[in-house]
């Protein structure tokens, strides 16, 4: 079968302006992922498409992307769950600064995830000869925010984070989660105090775009939640 | 543009994490990487990494030890083997410490479950008797690899390394067997930076993109591997490629063994359990190299079962584990059969297929990382490798599961110990501007050819021809047929030439650069697997079924040689406490 789409395209060498460019796509199968399909341009049609990518499975959380309107990985989605019928419309992460073509600047995205001091902090030390010890039940409960991938499909799928650049933005969040929740961590209240903040975690307005975004399925929006009733019922 | 650091480390995956967290805070440390950390291929590693930790059996190092050498088909070198499997126990617990969050135990421990070819005697008195299967591999559901990565990448925030993350190393400085530094491109702008260092840790991870169905990431191209076989210097043991057992039929995406460590069996198109004709002890938990030729016999034999696109696979079934347990513990992996293939795992059975999954050679070093110069052992000063992209040799022929992760972290950290260790008494070598001459001929000669090549042309070729020549089998007309096709590509190669004149992101130059790299590891497998006249772990030869031991206990040493054919030297395998025997499981 054959497949359009709509790439936007930018180069600042040449362009002053983003535009979209059409692709037609022949002899493709609905078991191609749309990374499939983009290869297939870039190295059969236009070389100069430039676009992130590795893994290929969902794991590296290099291409997100926004595809049809909805921030995806272009490697976790297959062309069987796209509608082929009309072009499909591929843009790069929205509110992050385009470098080229699908490629954004991930600068404030990853400056944003060091302000929550994403590490363990635990000052006590360890037992001389073993791990720290947890149970299973309280180390599942990092698991699903453990499972982020840093592809920043949330954050740029969230309004707060389009109106306002010095939001924190839910993948920082959902890792102060990951650490305030793990009982061997002892920084509860100093990340706390770093949500605790106009620009943190009131600023998410439970507008579920996260959820939406998120390919590996986490509950972002649950996980916030959680954190503003720890925030707010903690003792100051 | 120069920068200077005192240590360079090239490559942000679990190696070179783990020895930037190493590098005392009084060294400035440089980590350069062609994509931000957390997109590296650790992240992709599943069911986990072992330490004899005896949380759920009594286990020991030993029994580790004696089944990473038996498991090496005896190729791997039994010191560096001792000094992995003893101290993995140390390294596991430290990334315990350093907040790794890993399944758990009814005590809280972390918890541990079997793996491919990871056993303890039956009578824990003999240790010649039956040997089964061991709960030895620590996880973190099917995201071992994940949270490791992660874990990492979070310690060296907290240690405040620097990063030059999407720079693509270009070259390696080394004159008078001295390491002086490398050279890199800026991807974002083209730009070439010399990074002048006192030392420089290559941590550039495999090369299975070679292949064409493959378990690696597109940025598996053997980058590091090839820039030090085009500096002079010899890589070890190209020959030994593991092919995993279980990919995703036609993507090649890994299903780990986890799967079959938490029950799961393999089956053919009757529906039979054949790895009990392989393997009659330890059956579906057989080493990799074992299970991916049963699959492959099974194929040729009739009893795969024939895909839509006219290729074989066979079923891995875990469809009797239940739900619950699947959602557990393998969630990731049951999630890809039903993304990619539409499968439902928890009530039918994945289709799979053997998959180009990890190199057991590459950058010799010894177990402190110091890269070997040559067979004799001397070694380049201030140059060190760890990871995938080194050879120590702890895999020999063929790795076991879980010893790759676990190879990262112990020699990740040995490397930066022994880097900060050289540092003590270590100076800079003079470099200027000029270091990045050859680096820019080369991205120069690409930029303005109109020679008419197409990259994906080539490498497709070469994946395809390499999996058909070099996979699993291998004989002696179809090496000799692969050296052919491979002077081709090379020849070919030099008329590449790319649309993409821009400096910004220029993503075609790079594959162009990659497909150079690709094409070196390539020629370093091929000749040392067409000079290898015998079966050893993952190198088959169908012309010579049995292992060598009076010829070949030995690895090879291929260096580049300005003719078509690297010349080849060999390298005796160190033997300490276990003697070479048959490998039955």
């Amino acid at each position: 079968m054959d497949v359009q789409l709509k790439i936007l395209r930018y180069n600042p060498e040449k362009d002053t302006e983003p535009y979209f460019q059409d692709f037609t796509v022949r002899g493709v199968s609905d078991d191609w992922r749309l990374l499939d399909v983009l290869q297939e341009i870039k190295w059969k049609m236009d070389g100069t498409l430039t676009y992130r990518f590795s893994c290929a499975h969902g794991i590296c959380g290099s291409d997100g992307m926004k595809i049809n309107g909805r921030n995806r990985l272009a490697c976790s989605l297959l062309l069987k769950d796209l509608n082929t019928n009309k072009p499909i419309t591929v843009e790069p992460l929205p509110s992050l600064p385009i470098i080229k073509d699908l490629v954004v600047d991930m600068s404030s995205f990853y400056d944003k995830y060091e302000v929550v001091k994403p590490y363990l902090i635990n000052n006590t030390p360890p037992p001389p000869n073993g791990e720290r010890l947890q149970s299973n039940e309280d180390a599942e409960k990092l698991f699903e925010s453990a499972k982020c991938i840093l592809c920043a499909c949330c954050t740029t799928s969230c309004p707060s984070t389009w109106t306002n650049e010095n939001y924190l933005g839910p993948a920082a969040m959902l890792k102060a989660y990951r650490f305030i929740y793990d009982t061997r961590d002892e920084a509860g209240n100093e990340r706390m105090d770093i949500l605790d903040t106009p620009d943190g975690i009131w600023r998410c307005h439970t507008i579920f775009n996260c959820i939406e975004a998120c390919p590996k399925e986490i509950n972002i929006t649950w996980h916030l939640s959680q954190l503003k009733k720890k925030i707010s019922s903690r003792e100051i | 543009m120069i920068k200077t650091f005192d240590v360079v480390i090239v490559g942000a995956g679990g190696a070179g994490l783990r020895a930037a967290v190493e590098i005392p805070k009084e060294y400035s440390c440089a980590v350069i990487s062609k994509v931000y950390p957390p997109r590296s291929h650790t992240g992709t590693a599943q069911g986990g990494v072992c330490a004899a930790l005896g949380n759920m059996e009594d286990d020991s190092w030993e029994n580790h030890a004696f089944d990473t050498v038996k498991g090496s088909d005896y190729l791997g070198d039994q010191d560096s083997i001792e000094v992995m499997c003893r101290d993995a126990i140390r390294a596991i617990i430290e990334l315990e410490h350093m907040g790794m969050p890993f399944s758990r135990n009814e005590k809280g421990q972390i918890a541990q479950r079997k793996f491919g070819g990871h056993t303890k005697p039956a009578d824990p008195n003999d240790p010649y008797s039956n040997r089964l299967p061991v709960m030895r591999s620590c996880y973190s559901a099917d995201r071992t690899g994940h949270v490791m990565l992660h874990t990492l990448f979070e310690n060296s925030i907290k240690n405040q390394v620097t990063f030059f993350s999407e720079y693509f190393a270009t070259d390696l400085l080394i004159e008078n067997g001295v390491c002086k530094g490398v050279v890199a491109m800026d991807i974002a702008t083209s730009e070439l930076t010399v990074f002048q260092a006192k030392s420089v840790l290559f941590a550039t991870g495999g090369n299975g993109r070679i292949f064409r169905i493959t378990s690696n990431a597109h940025v598996g191209t053997g980058d590091g591997m090839a820039l030090v076989y085009r500096a002079g210097l010899p890589l070890e043991d190209m020959e030994f490629y593991q092919f995993h057992p279980t990919g995703l039929w036609k993507l090649g995406i890994l299903v780990s063994e986890a799967a079959r460590g938490e029950g799961g069996i393999l089956k053919n198109s009757s529906g039979e359990r054949f790895m009990e004709r392989y393997a009659p002890t330890v059956k579906d938990l057989a080493p990799r190299d074992m299970v991916s030729r049963a699959i492959i016999t099974e194929i040729r034999e009739g009893r795969g079962i024939r895909g839509s696109d006219g290729t074989d696979y066979v079923y891995l079934d875990v469809s009797h584990l239940g739900k619950e347990l699947i959602d557990e513990k393998l969630p990731e992996i049951t999630g890809f059969a039903r993304t990619y293939l539409g499968v439902e795992p928890t009530k039918e059975p994945i289709p799979i297929q053997p998959t180009a999954h990890y190199a057991m050679g590459g950058i010799p070093t010894n177990a402190d990382c110091e890269v070997l110069m040559n067979e004799m052992g001397e070694t380049v000063k201030g140059l060190y490798a760890a990871g995938e992209c080194a050879c120590v040799s702890v895999h020999g022929a063929n790795r076991l599961g879980t010893n790759s992760l676990l190879d990262l972290v112990v020699f990740g950290r040995r490397g930066g110990k022994a880097i900060a260790e050289f540092l003590k008494h270590a100076d800079f070598q003079p470099v200027d501007e000029s270091a990045a001459d050859n680096s820019r001929r080369i991205i120069d000669a690409v930029m303005n050819s109109t020679g008419g090549e197409k990259i994906a042309a080539l490498r497709t070729e070469l994946q395809n021809s390499m999996m058909e020549l070099c996979g699993v089998f291998r004989n002696e007309e179809g090496l000799k047929k692969m050296i052919e096709i491979l002077g081709g590509l090379r020849e070919r190669s030099r008329s590449v030439s790319i649309q993409d004149k821009g400096k910004v992101f220029n993503t075609e130059l790079l594959g162009a650069l990659e497909l150079q790299n690709m094409l070196d590891n390539a020629e370093a497998t091929v000749f040392g697997a067409y000079a290898r006249n015998e079966s050893r772990g993952a190198h088959t030869r169908e012309d010579h079924p049995k292992r060598d031991d009076v010829n070949w206990m030995k690895h090879t040493f291929a260096f580049r040689k300005n003719s078509s054919y690297p010349e080849l030297k060999y390298k005796p395998v160190v033997v300490t406490r276990y003697q070479p025997m048959e490998r039955k499981y």
